[in-house]
């Protein structure tokens, strides 16, 4: 008997109309989890490099992570990966809710997706009851919309919908996949509605099994009674009103202007009576006793539902207050679109229409106003109408596209990736290895165990570090007490929080794990519930594998090496892994080059870090290191030396 | 004929839906803790409590499992409540063919909350231990009844009912005539 996974894939081929329920191999469990580690493997072995994002033969996997159906509080995270024609490279994307659980108990550990069909069609799942039906009667529906129609037809309240809205079908870039009132951003509704799949409707009744199962149990009880009670986990901006840490920190607009003292009381006070008075509630994920979810009543806009900084980034890409966010989200939501990557591009093109790059004649009929212009942008975005049409590429197609200077005003992108609206004075250096080397392509996805800034004072150091549960090794409790300057940090130490960091979310993305109860808030000190140092004893609770902390830092090394494997042979080399020019005012080239070869070096990766066959042996993909070698990608029997990139950037 | 009054343990489990977050942990708990063996596998298809959940409108109610019944109601209610439609099926605890909540999903038998009754006893049934937003509370309250004396019947009996109600009391019979050749 498989325990906590089902052993089972869904394959669907979307051209042939086929579909296979397959048997996994459990080796894979054990060497890469599940999530988005078996996907990688599935996207490592099954599409060539040379394969177009928009290629029938380009994979859009939707996972569950292993943990999903478990007792285990907050495992409820769904992967999807596929590739993104945005960056050329592997897409990461998450979604939190209940299709990842709901997907296991139909029986499946993921789903396979690979082909076009001819006309739009949705996949029903029910246990074993599979069928690709027709779709077309949901044309231009908004992705909860569509959700909502599908529970009707379907006679079924309990079906869980991922749907993609306008933008997916219209296959824009920055296209979400939405579920209820959460959202796979990232770049991934683009493949979905290439593939003209509107929605996935899943239903299971069949039981998850468990290999130990009082214990963990009682161990789940224990971390769900600790979750609850405590602030250091779930979303702080869920209850904490006062958001003056984005307001006045990141950056507006095109990601360019910094107002300082934006903050005040009385705006605080305005804004909370705006929340408040069109609340419904907060709502939870799966199995969690966190409610992280604002639910937003507008008067004459669909419901919405939004966490985290997903409130800020449209009125502060538009330089307007938190009502015009409450108005656009929802209708940004049924046209499902990222809300990090979107506002940014349409700041960018008010941006290159304030410098005379684009004129009004490309944008016939825009209003005068930012709130008219920014609800005008997103109609001609996601009908790829016009300059929309430009625009639906990315802030980074499109500078190209539009060319005359327009490139000097695409500063906030990484891997030709929407970056989050950050820019400081000096140099954080975990910060940099952490944008430059990261392809889970946001800083959200990749930082979050080790604090972003020091303790001004020794006391205040020793207090924090004095309830600091997750760390996995003491030697990050010196780092922290010795950390004073934010730029004064050994490149070892940077080294090593770097990796945890990122640790803690290749686990998260192959267990399931939210990051909210685990990746992201480590950072806080205090008790957060999930760490490296019991995540090892959940996985063998109920799996019965064997797993501790050296075994489960072993697995994240493999899951994030075959990434870059994977990436690596689509083109990703050293000269892409640099954070925007402008992310900090003081740089110093030579220092952050000799820190990147440090950490290349640190991670087994050679000089254009790619990793070597050492590496990859020593982590048991001697397929991978082979397969490098035949492409010319790792030349043999010389460790520190790199090739010519297999396949070039995607071109438009 | 005068019935003795005797004095009666109510529990109750208290749902507050301002409360609920629509998570079903109280789903995942009941399906563990009614596990054979206990907690040995998930599956929120034979819990003994369900959320309703509808997020386009809002709404979200716990309902624990309560009596089978062989058919739908000829008409339902339509309750408006804070200015949200809910249906009377939103707070209806039957095991009904209208839906497929409360029926066990293998055999097609119907589930009943049983309060977690165990020995030893449970402080609290399982769905109200989890419920980390305390929308379920549990209360135990003295009342005092007329006794009806009332045969005690096992999970068998309850079953076949269900099934004679279902299929008729010959078609039973015979199903059991025949499985019972196969012993």
């Amino acid at each position: 008997m498989r325990y906590a996974e089902t052993g089972f894939s869904l394959e669907i081929d979307l051209s042939r109309g086929s579909i296979e329920k397959v048997e996994s191999d459990p080796r894979d469990t054990e060497l890469y989890l599940g999530g988005q580690g078996i996907a990688a493997k599935i996207l490592f072995e099954r599409v060539p490099p040379e394969t177009d994002p928009f290629s029938p033969d380009n994979l859009l996997i939707f996972s569950t992570g292993l943990l999903h159906g478990t007792p285990a509080p907050a495992a409820n995270r769904t992967v999807v990966n596929t590739f993104s024609p945005q960056t050329n490279l592997m897409s990461h994307s998450l979604f939190g809710g209940f299709f990842g659980p709901e997907l296991k108990y139909a029986g499946y550990d993921r789903i396979i997706i690979r082909g076009k069909a001819p006309d739009l069609v949705y996949l029903y799942i029910h246990n074993d009851k599979v069928e690709i039906r027709d779709a077309t009667h949901l044309r231009g529906k908004g992705s909860t919309e569509t959700g909502d129609l599908l529970k009707k037809e379907l006679k079924d309240q309990k079906v869980q919908v991922a749907a993609i809205g306008l933008a997916g079908e219209n296959r824009v870039f920055m296209a979400s996949i939405e579920h209820n009132h959460a959202s796979a951003a990232r770049g991934v509704g683009v493949i979905m509605g290439d593939k003209r799949l509107k929605a996935i409707a899943v239903r299971g009744t069949k039981d998850v099994n468990i290999a130990r199962p009082a214990e963990l149990f009682e161990t789940c009880q224990s971390i769900q009674k600790k979750m609850a009670e405590s602030k250091f986990n779930g979303d702080w901006m869920a209850d904490d009103e006062n958001d003056s840490f984005h307001h006045n920190h990141f950056a507006w607009g095109n990601a360019r202007t910094r107002r300082k003292n934006y903050w005040s009381q009385e705006l605080q006070e305005r804004w909370t009576r705006w929340k408040y008075d069109h609340m419904d509630r907060q709502t939870g994920c799966y199995n969690c006793p966190k409610k992280c979810r604002n639910v937003i009543n507008w008067p004459g806009r669909p419901r919405f539902g939004y966490k985290c900084f997903g409130k800020d980034t449209y009125h502060m890409a538009a330089f307007l207050e938190l009502d015009f966010s409450y108005e656009i989200l929802g209708v940004a939501q049924e046209y499902g679109v990222d809300s990090y990557a979107t506002p940014q591009v349409i700041a960018f093109a008010l941006e290159l229409l304030e410098a005379g790059i684009l004129t009004d004649k490309d944008f016939p009929g825009m209003p005068a106003d930012s709130r008219g212009r920014f609800f005008y942008l997103l109609e001609k975005i996601v009908r790829r109408e016009g300059i929309g049409d430009v625009l639906a590429n990315g802030v980074s197609h499109a500078a190209k596209q539009i060319g005359n200077g327009a490139e000097a005003y695409d500063h906030n992108t990484t891997k030709k990736f929407e970056q989050l609206p950050i820019k400081l004075g000096k140099l954080n250096p975990a910060y940099f290895l952490m944008i430059a080397t990261g392809e889970k392509m946001s800083i959200t996805q990749i930082e979050g165990s080790f604090p972003q800034d020091p303790l001004p004072t020794r006391e205040q150091r020793e207090e924090f570090v004095s309830k600091w549960e997750a760390v996995p090794d003491e030697k990050f409790k010196k780092y922290f007490l010795e950390w004073e300057k934010r730029n004064d940090i050994s490149d070892q130490a940077t080294c090593e929080i770097v990796d945890w960091n990122e640790a803690m979310h290749y686990i998260d993305d192959a267990t399931g794990l939210c990051g909210f109860v685990s990746s992201f808030n480590g950072q806080f000190g205090g008790g957060v519930a999930y760490h490296m140092n019991n995540i090892p004893q959940v996985i063998s609770l109920a799996t019965g594998m064997e797993m501790d902390k050296e075994r489960l830092w072993k697995t994240f090394k493999r899951i994030r090496t075959l990434v870059r494997a994977v990436n690596v042979r689509r083109g990703l080399r050293r000269k892409d892994e640099r954070p925007p020019e402008d992310h900090w005012a003081v740089r110093n080239e030579e220092y952050e080059q000799k820190l990147l070869s440090k950490y290349y070096a640190f991670k087994g990766w050679n000089s254009e870090g790619i990793p070597t066959r050492q590496t990859l042996e020593i982590l048991d993909m001697d397929y991978v290191a082979d397969d490098l070698e035949q492409r010319g990608i790792l030349t043999v029997g010389d460790d520190a030396s790199a090739r010519k990139p297999s396949a070039e950037a995607a071109t438009i | 004929m005068n019935a003795a009054l005797a004095t009666k343990t109510v529990k109750e489990i208290k749902v507050d839906i301002d409360k609920c977050t629509g998570c079903r942990a109280c789903e995942m708990a009941c399906s563990a803790y009614h596990a054979q063996p206990r907690y040995s596998s998930i599956n929120p298809a034979k819990s003994r409590i369900r959320v309703v959940a509808d997020e386009i409108n809002d709404e979200y109610v716990p309902i624990r499992a309560g009596d089978y019944t062989p058919s739908e109601c000829n008409g339902r209610h339509i309750y408006t409540i804070g200015g949200k439609e809910y249906s009377e099926c939103s707070f209806c605890g039957a095991s009904c063919p209208s839906r497929d909540y409360f029926v066990e999903p293998d055999s097609g038998l119907p589930l009943k909350c049983d309060m977690c009754e165990s020995v030893p006893p449970l402080a609290e049934p399982m769905c109200v231990q989890v419920c980390g937003t305390d929308a379920l509370t549990y209360v135990e309250r003295e009342e005092e009844r007329e006794e009806k004396p009332q045969p005690k019947r096992g999970q068998i009996e309850i079953g076949l009912e269900s099934l004679v109600k279902e299929y008729g009391i010959e078609a039973v019979i015979a199903s059991l005539k025949q499985m019972s050749k196969g012993q």
